[in-house]
């Protein structure tokens, strides 16, 4: 009886011993796929995620100035060129985990027409976008209103959040009519798509190529440099085109 | 010195911080009043609402209030049945936003300053037969002036000073909710260090200027002392 009770501690103590926590500093749109890919991590690593999810151009001026975040899991992949090249990212570790796709959404059922001509419509008071300044899927949804001939129609009507998180909760609150959005906030596995959505065609924007970098901060930790090679792995590529991503 | 944006969202603080504190003197006086002279048992708890906006986080009042002001919310329901249409995203929705807010920073200031207002003195006036109005603008007002210049002043500074609830409710529209704390943060976000210190160091300077103000105008004057 009492030997495998023994052997279960020893087992537990050795992986307590192994066992490591990474501050993961996360783009907004990817912080739910985040928290599924980081429970198999955990699983497979007993290594535990300390995750803060934000807008990449506020974790940028972050890391900068000395913030203790361990990974950068971007939503472009000029961040973490340009933290490596500042040096505050170790060189040679970025690269693409997923490649963002933009939509327009609309909390109400059958509101957002499969071609999108609803942006053009006067129902339409105002469109919610990611701050275009610092958020890719922000400068992304001024593109698709560039590329529709709406420039002049839509700006007028443009509510700029912070990040694509509080994009989402300007539509979800039906405070904005519409928002440009990512496919994967609106799309989550194993949940009812909320309201209606046109997925934005790729010709219409330029590739949102979504990277990820090993910070200084954590260039001696063996849980970052594992979390990593864990979202190159095909259980969290599988996850990741689950949640709407390319890749 | 200043883009004509910068220009534009010291222009619109200006303007909701001015016009926040007017409505909350006009509300906060009697709700004040109230809460100095009475013996109601429900006091507390009233002043305990009032307090609440110093205890909140802004990120949960600006939460509910985009719920409440939403197209479900009741709040909402009643300016669009109203014809006012929807309060986020506008002007207006920012002032009712940090009137809300601002409470606390002029509500208590009036209420201390009404709790020292002397009783026999008001009864004085009463035995003059001063009629209640009269007894409250001629005596009780005058008595309580400093408490209105700190209210004034408190209530203006912290709606100037006010970020996380206007970023949730205004939606950073250039000229017409981008005020000044949310072009800093802008600024900062999109690393353009050079116009964020421009802006966050005059904010610094005006916080300074104007709580130096205050304290000098309200320092007790020799001739003010009780005998």
């Amino acid at each position: 009886m009492r030997r495998p009770f023994i052997a279960a501690l020893l087992a537990l103590a050795a992986s307590l011993a192994h066992a490591g926590e990474v501050q993961v500093a996360v783009a907004a749109n990817f912080a739910g796929p985040l928290a599924r890919i980081g429970e198999g991590f955990t699983a497979a690593t007993g290594h535990v995620l300390k995750i803060s999810a934000g807008a990449t151009g506020k974790f940028y001026t972050q890391i900068i100035s000395g913030a203790p975040f361990e990974v950068l899991i971007a939503a472009d992949d000029e961040t973490p060129k340009k933290l490596a090249a500042g040096g505050h990212a170790v060189a040679g570790t970025n690269f693409t985990y997923a490649i963002g796709k933009l939509v327009l959404w609309s909390a109400q059922p059958g509101f957002v027409d499969d071609q999108g001509a609803v942006l053009a419509s006067d129902k339409v008071k105002h469109v919610a976008i990611a701050n275009p300044k610092v958020a890719p899927y922000g400068a992304a949804a001024m593109e698709v209103i560039k590329a529709r001939g709406l420039s002049d129609a839509v700006t007028p009507k443009l509510v700029t959040a912070e990040s694509i998180a509080q994009a989402y909760q300007f539509v979800a609150t039906g405070n904005a009519e519409l928002g440009f959005v990512a496919l994967s906030q609106v799309a989550v596995p194993g949940r009812p798509t909320p309201g209606s959505y046109w997925a934005v065609p790729a010709n219409l924007y330029g590739e949102i190529r979504q990277d990820a970098v090993l910070l200084k901060a954590g260039a001696d930790n063996p849980a970052a440099k594992a979390l990593l090679d864990y979202l190159k792995s095909d259980a969290a590529k599988k996850l990741i085109r689950e949640f709407g991503y390319g890749l | 010195m200043l883009s004509p944006a910068e220009w534009s969202a010291v222009r619109l603080t200006a303007e909701l911080a001015g016009l926040t504190t007017v409505l909350l003197l006009l509300v906060g006086t009697p709700m004040a009043w109230w809460l100095a002279r009475t013996s109601s048992p429900a006091k507390p708890v009233w002043a305990a609402l009032v307090a609440m906006p110093l205890v909140l986080p802004p990120t949960v009042i600006g939460f509910y209030l985009l719920l409440l002001m939403g197209p479900q919310g009741p709040v909402g329901q009643l300016t669009q049945s109203l014809g006012l249409g929807r309060l986020p995203f506008t002007f207006a929705g920012l002032v009712v936003a940090s009137v809300i807010y601002s409470l606390p920073f002029v509500v208590q200031p009036l209420q201390q300053a009404f709790e020292a207002v002397p009783e026999r003195t008001m009864e004085a006036a009463a035995t003059l037969r001063a009629s209640p109005w009269d007894r409250f603008f001629s005596v009780a007002v005058p008595l309580a002036r400093p408490g209105f210049v700190t209210a004034s002043v408190l209530g203006f500074a912290h709606t100037v000073g006010e970020f996380g609830v206007v970023l949730m409710i205004g939606g950073n529209i250039p000229d017409k909710t981008r005020v000044l704390s949310v072009a800093i943060y802008d600024h900062v976000e999109a690393t353009e260090f050079a116009q964020a210190h421009r802006l966050a160091a005059g904010m610094v300077v005006f916080a300074l200027v104007v709580l130096v103000t205050l304290y000098v105008s309200n320092r007790p004057r020799r001739e003010e002392r009780p005998a």
